[in-house]
């Protein structure tokens, strides 16, 4: 199998966090987010990834046929789950921004300093 | 007995999903009950499995998935002292914070107890579980109902912007954890701790495990708030309600320091102990760097909630020194201070709220002298300030004393670090003396009136937190915060106390014990506990009583009226300046936390590199 997956996962946790530092958008932030966490996604899936294999459901395969691993799909599922929920509040987080100072910009918010 | 180890997780989750669920309907004194009985039943179960873990380490399997032949596909829980204990303060801190946030708000729904005990749930199974990916996902359970209890207040500025801030930088510190487990599993095949530890300890450690390991401390640095990383916990804990305040300092800071030492004596330490070396250096500099930032940064604050804050911050430093001595004594010197602080930390965060809940504001100029009427709340609040101050900064033989003594035995005798006996006394003196020069100026209208737009305060540009003012203080805020104080005060004089963290910690320290325990048949500990030394030698009240005088020392030079010291205006201009550039830092701007972050992890993992 190629490296073509990990360099994938590696480019992505980079322009994520890239996107991160230099977002005047809360909720550009937000897809940031979500960016650097599919690195993690395409990582668990590459890892589990063996060639010339088959989806791990043995009902319509023979026992013992070459599959991928299912463990790392789990993990991504879980990790998609956790995204969602971590998504959705701080997206709850940004409208209520928007509603309060009516901006996104988080350096125009009300900042906590020092 | 091995059936009864999920029953604090599952316990607590689903009283959470009942409450969510049905709490609309309930009257809330119902819903108050139930949310702390529950709290309570999970605080008395993982004191049962502590007991018992004591003896021998229990493991259960989910669905009954054993291991076969000494491989583990199925996840289970496996407890040791060290977890057991952590999991019992968290549940014991949950149902502190409960009881006192009874009468704190002035209108609460019922997802305020179910959003806690979600978190306290979380926090049990992190310290419980006894596999890598669930380790990351109780993690993450705790991260969002911290995020979510953050923002509670969310038609508030401030809770809204801490909680953004917290929730982000921790999100990528999450994030990068993952991609270490994902590393490991790739390398090993396993999500087992145990089996991944047996995996590893075949080879020595490359490139990969290097990595894995520095994305995992990465992180459980962020969340354990240790400079450069540490950012988000003076906003978040700023504005967060105080019963949150309590769990966020008390132990949910500290637990990632606890996951850091699970992780690396189950998994990593043996392929990389000839990294040893430089990680300890790494880790003891980090510490030394947030526990000297942090009292810094503790003095300069006016905001109370922020000023304790910072200390957590700097006592997180001292944790670290502890852990990161990779020795099993700084391990349970570390344990011990945890416990101290994490009742006198609760007791002092509720003395403020009470501060809040009385006068709408936890400014120390706003509040000069007004907690001098003589009413039962204010005094109490005095009392815990005061009192809070002094055992912190290791008032002899109370409080902190036995932690920080234990401490700086494991420095002293670990491998080249006793000038860090030196740090540990520093900002223990420093944090102690800004706790009791708030408490002077409030509680005694000491000090000099402070100008409000003074140099040094002008970057304070933050409104303290408004609450209706309230005329009297309901006792049942001021029974826990006195609870807490006495607790926090006498724990460290518990017989026996310092001999089953020493024999917690070499345990925990013992990867093939561990390793054996889950996945063989053989169940127990084997080696024998070294003797701990008792921390009563003169040296030990020395330091303490420097600690504690320095702590008296910088109060009285804050309060003076006059300044006592006269320095040349050189020294206070580069003081001052320097003093404006740290808190330039903290500046309020999530981007630049996460490239705080970035930055850190980058030198970190150059660090690593060269050794």
């Amino acid at each position: 199998m190629s490296y073509l997956p990990y360099w994938i996962a590696i480019w992505l946790l980079l322009v994520g966090l890239y996107g991160l530092v230099s977002s005047d958008n809360l909720i550009h932030m937000v897809i940031c987010l979500s960016v650097v966490q599919s690195s993690t996604y395409v990582l668990l899936l590459a890892i589990g990834f063996r060639d010339h294999a088959a989806a791990p459901v043995f009902a319509d395969i023979p026992a013992g046929s070459r599959a991928v691993d299912p463990v790392v799909q789990a993990l991504t599922l879980t990790d998609i789950v956790v995204e969602a929920t971590v998504v959705a509040l701080m997206l709850a987080l940004a409208v209520q921004a928007h509603k309060r100072f009516g901006t996104l910009d988080p350096a125009e918010l009300n900042p906590l300093r020092g | 007995m091995n059936s009864l180890a999920p029953l604090p997780v599952v316990v607590g989750l689903l009283t959470a999903a009942f409450l969510a669920g049905a709490g609309r309907l309930l009257p809330r004194l119902l819903i108050d009950a139930l949310s702390l009985v529950c709290a309570l039943a999970m605080a008395a179960l993982c004191a049962l499995l502590l007991a018992h873990a004591s003896h021998s380490a229990i493991v259960y399997w989910f669905g009954g998935f054993h291991p076969v032949h000494g491989v583990a596909l199925g996840i289970s829980f496996a407890i040791d002292p060290l977890g057991a204990g952590m999991a019992t303060l968290a549940a014991v801190m949950v149902s502190a914070a409960l009881l006192y946030s009874v009468r704190y708000f002035d209108e609460v729904g019922p997802l305020f107890s179910v959003l806690m005990l979600v978190f306290g749930a979380a926090m049990v199974g992190f310290c419980l579980t006894g596999d890598l990916f669930d380790f990351f996902v109780f993690f993450e359970l705790m991260s969002v109902a911290a995020y979510a209890l953050t923002a509670y207040k969310i038609e508030e500025a401030g809770p809204l912007q801490g909680a953004i801030n917290f929730a982000i930088t921790n999100s990528v510190g999450s994030f990068m954890m993952l991609t270490g487990i994902a590393l490991l599993y790739g390398r090993t095949g396993a999500l087992n701790m145990a089996q991944i530890g047996r995996s590893l300890a075949e080879h020595p450690a490359d490139g990969l495990v290097t990595i894995a390991l520095l994305l995992i401390m990465g992180g459980l640095l962020v969340k354990a708030a240790i400079v450069p990383f540490h950012f988000w916990l003076a906003d978040a804990h700023a504005v967060a309600p105080v019963p949150v305040c309590v769990l966020f300092s008390g132990v949910m800071v500290e637990l990632a320091l606890y996951g850091f030492a699970r992780v690396y004596w189950t998994t990593l330490a043996s392929p990389l102990t000839p990294h040893a070396p430089g990680l300890r250096a790494t880790l003891i500099g980090l510490g030394t760097l947030s526990a000297l930032v942090g009292a810094v940064m503790c003095l300069a604050q006016r905001h109370l909630k922020r000023l304790l804050a910072f200390s957590t911050i700097s006592h997180s430093g001292l944790f670290l020194i502890g852990v990161g001595l990779l020795t099993p004594a700084g391990l349970a010197a570390s344990g011990g201070y945890v416990i101290e602080h994490a009742f006198l930390k609760g007791a002092l965060f509720m003395a403020a709220g009470i501060l809040l809940h009385r006068f709408g504001s936890v400014d120390e100029h706003e509040l000069r002298g007004r907690g001098r009427e003589r009413d039962p709340g204010l005094r109490a609040a005095g009392i815990v300030f005061t009192a809070g101050g002094l055992l912190l900064a290791a008032l002899p033989p109370l409080g902190t004393f036995t932690g920080k003594a234990a401490l700086e035995t494991s420095l002293s005798e670990g491998p080249g670090y006793a000038w860090a006996i030196a740090v540990v006394v520093g900002a223990s003196a420093l944090t102690g003396g800004a706790i009791l020069r708030a408490a002077g100026r409030v509680f005694a209208g000491w000090g000099p009136r402070v100008h409000p737009h003074h140099e040094l305060l002008l970057e304070t540009s933050e409104r303290p937190e408004t609450l209706q003012p309230h005329d009297h203080t309901p006792p049942v805020m001021i029974v826990p915060a006195v609870l807490l104080l006495a607790i926090g005060g006498a724990i460290g004089l518990v017989p026996g106390l310092s001999k089953s963290l020493a024999a917690a910690a070499s345990r925990a320290v013992d990867g093939s014990a561990y390793a054996t325990a889950v996945l063989g048949h053989a169940i127990g500990h084997r080696g024998a506990v070294p003797a701990p030394r008792l921390p009563l030698e003169t040296l030990d009240f020395v330091l303490a009583a420097l600690s504690v005088l320095g702590a008296v020392g910088v109060a009285s030079v804050a309060l003076a009226k006059r300044p006592y010291l006269r320095t040349s205006p050189l020294l206070t201009h580069a003081a001052t300046s320097s003093l404006i550039l740290l808190r330039r830092a903290q500046s309020g701007c999530v981007n630049d936390y996460i490239a705080w972050l970035v930055a850190g992890l980058a030198a970190i993992g150059t660090v690593l590199a060269l050794t």
